[in-house]
């Protein structure tokens, strides 16, 4: 009866050390951009740029240290509803923040 | 080979009966409590579940009866002001977070979902059995509170400032409310993995039976809105040892935030607790009435558009908070959006029996009861989503009485029904059914007049959260405690009358109600692998053709002698 269980992937993704080296290049690289885009006052796009930067950074740990590019759609699609949904939340607070 | 095992195994299946899953331990070298403690078959993790969380629902029982003793009369009647605090914090955390939340997902889900997929067990079952030690774990702390320097008295929705600044102990509980929360996450990540994997082959989407399609969209809900309120209770716990002011204003933070990472998840949660009930209630009504389910796609539906639509309806609470007036019209209106799934769910059950061929039992019965609760519960809460009226009763009883119409109503008793729809077929005993129909009566007798006046009272501008009230309450205070005690009274009754039925209820056989799902096609109490051959796909899972067909060949002599207990 276990069966139906056992097109599983199992099999591992190895990668390059060079592309694991590049990815944390881009990080570290990104991560210095978040701290000089922190130093000038661009007003209420600060915040904008900060979340921009971030977003893309953790896109890439997920998809490449985390191994999120090598997986079925599936997971990709739940693991995108998860990110969607938050943002939604999150926007949907602006309802009230952004009236007051 | 393969032929040879098949043949032997037939052999022994003939001249032995199948033995359930009580007689064959999971793993095997395991006995005795060990064989519970230690086991990974969802059938005992499920029975497990249903011992623990039944002890909790008799303490909340027994402690929402204290304080509906304290209001019978004006004063301090039994108890002083800081005890009824603390007693009605208790009950709300132990109800919410240890009854209504886990009773029918990790009771009635883990024994039943794996089989009406066709299954053998769910997708994770070691992490299923973590989940009921962090379930243990977070109960035992919330019981823990009760003797560390006075439980908390913040009500179950711990609201800042006061949760920050009261004595009590917060903490405790709220890092209980935490593990409960990690532990409801794990059973919804173990029923998406195992819907979405473990389906038996051939079994399609538009195939799956109604209480696994509600699981399945409880499970989203669960899985996705619980770390809201885990990390909301995180920074509770930060707030009050750090003072990192995240909440507070004289320190640039916002005490409203609080309540938005509130119900972020706990209007959500109030949908984890009603879904799983209506898909119950999805079951129970087609069986019998002999009929298929109305509507078993805009079911299905509606399911999921609960489960998007009613996370976004949150602010729905903080009318009154002093959120901005935008807010306020947008989350009333989203509300009233989120009104119209359950209602079409309510239209596909009535839809389904008219004109059926109904059959009255226990299970029937609660659920009939169900539908009437539930949607004066739904009703109120327009009154309350619509912002005008809203202002006139929020926090006053009249919220109370709405949300025990739907959870007590609603999930209370679709959790009765259930117990009493798969008490056969778990336990393979049956029940007295005049005694289930006395509990049923006297259950919602006792409902009406305990909730009804409260509505009144709320109308009338009685505030919630008090243990005292003004002399013109007093007449529908004293009538709601007596109709507390009726309710009560049914409650033990029906409970009673299901452990009686362990000394002497009549042995069941494995389809006593004529029902259609894969469950129904397996021994009582099913076997370790839940089927003894591989079950087929039967396409779609509501047709009784053959069920009626066999009825009228001969009366359901099962049923007859049940009722004749
Ligand atoms: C048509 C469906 C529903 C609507 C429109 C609705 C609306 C509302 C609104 C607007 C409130 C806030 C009242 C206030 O505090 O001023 C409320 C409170 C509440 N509702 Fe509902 N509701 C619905 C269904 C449910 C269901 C299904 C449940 C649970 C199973 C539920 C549980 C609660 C709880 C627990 C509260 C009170 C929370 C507290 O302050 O302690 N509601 N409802
Ligand atoms: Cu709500």
């Amino acid at each position: 009866m276990t069966g139906n269980i056992d097109h599983i992937q199992s099999d591992a993704h190895i990668q390059s050390y060079g592309k694991l080296l590049g990815v944390l290049a881009i990080l570290l690289f990104l991560t210095a951009l978040t701290i000089i885009v922190s130093r000038i006052h661009f007003g209420g796009a600060n915040i904008w740029v900060a979340l921009i930067v971030a977003s893309v950074k953790s896109s890439f740990v997920l998809l490449f240290f985390m191994h999120l590019k090598y997986e079925s759609i599936l997971i990709k699609a739940s693991f995108l509803a998860t990110i969607g949904f938050l943002s939604i939340l999150i926007g949907f607070m602006f309802w009230d923040v952004a009236f007051r | 080979m393969e032929i040879i095992g098949k043949i032997s195994y037939m052999e022994t299946q003939a001249t032995q009966p199948i033995k359930s899953f009580y007689e064959t331990p999971s793993p095997s070298r395991f006995t005795g409590i060990g064989a519970w403690l230690l086991t990974i078959d969802h059938k005992r993790i499920g029975l497990m579940y249903m011992a623990s969380v039944m002890v909790w629902f008799v303490i909340a029982l027994i402690l929402g009866l204290l304080i509906r003793t304290e209001l019978m009369a004006t004063g301090s009647t039994i108890m002083e002001a800081e005890t009824y605090n603390a007693i009605f914090t208790l009950h709300g955390v132990i109800m919410i977070f240890l009854f209504v939340i886990p009773a029918i997902p990790a009771i009635f889900g883990n024994f039943l979902l794996p089989i009406q997929l066709g299954t053998d067990d769910v997708f994770f079952p070691k992490l299923n059995l973590l989940s009921w030690y962090l379930y243990m774990l977070g109960g035992f702390l919330a019981i823990l509170s009760l003797f560390a320097d006075g439980p908390p008295d913040t009500g179950w929705t711990f609201y800042v400032p006061f949760s920050v600044s009261t004595e009590t102990n917060v903490g405790l509980t709220v890092t209980a409310a935490f593990i409960l929360g990690m532990s409801s996450m794990l059973t919804g990540l173990n029923f998406i993995t195992t819907v979405h994997r473990m389906r038996m082959p051939g079994m399609k989407w538009m195939e799956i039976p109604l209480f696994t399609w509600s699981l399945y969209a409880t499970a989203w809900v669960q899985l996705l809105a619980t770390p809201v309120l885990s990390i909301t209770l995180l920074l509770v716990i930060l707030e009050r040892i750090f003072g990192s002011g995240l909440f507070d204003p004289s320190k640039g933070g916002d005490p409203i935030l609080y309540q938005h990472l509130f119900w972020m998840y706990s209007h959500p949660a109030v949908y984890i607790m009603i879904l799983p009930g209506m898909g119950v209630i999805s079951e129970i009504i087609p069986v019998f009435s002999r009929k298929s389910i109305f509507g078993y796609k805009a079911i299905v539906g509606s399911s999921m558009a609960i489960a998007v639509a009613g996370s976004l309806v949150w602010a729905h609470h903080m009318f009154t908070s002093g959120m901005s007036d935008v807010a306020v019209f947008v989350f009333s209106f989203l509300t009233f959006i989120v009104a119209i799934p359950s209602a079409i769910k309510v239209f596909s059950w009535v839809s389904t029996m008219y004109k059926g061929s109904i059959l009255m039992t226990p299970p029937l019965f609660f659920s009939l009861c169900f539908i009437y609760l539930f949607s004066i519960g739904g009703l109120t809460g327009l009154v309350l989503g619509a912002a005008g009226t809203n202002i006139q009763v929020h926090d006053t009883h009249f919220v109370v009485a709405h949300f025990h119409f739907v959870m007590f109503g609603g999930t209370g008793f679709a959790f009765f029904a259930a117990l009493h729809f798969w008490w056969p077929k778990i336990f393979g005993i049956m029940y007295n059914f005049k005694r289930a129909y006395v509990a049923a009566i006297l259950t919602t007798t006792g409902f009406m007049l305990h909730y009804i006046p409260m509505f009144i009272l709320g109308i009338m501008g009685m505030p919630r959260r008090y243990y005292d009230y003004l002399p013109e309450f007093q007449t529908g205070n004293f009538f709601a405690g007596i109709g507390a005690y009726i309710l009560v009274a049914g409650v033990l009754v029906m409970l009673l009358n299901l452990l009686i039925s362990f000394k002497n209820g009549e042995t069941s056989p494995s389809d006593p109600w004529g029902g259609t799902t894969l469950e129904w096609s397996i021994p009582s109490p099913p076997p370790l692998h839940n089927f003894v051959e591989s079950p087929k796909p039967k396409g779609y899972p509501y047709d009784f053709t053959d069920i009626v067909r066999s009825n009228s060949l001969n009366s359901n002599d099962s049923l007859n002698r049940g009722s004749k207990l």
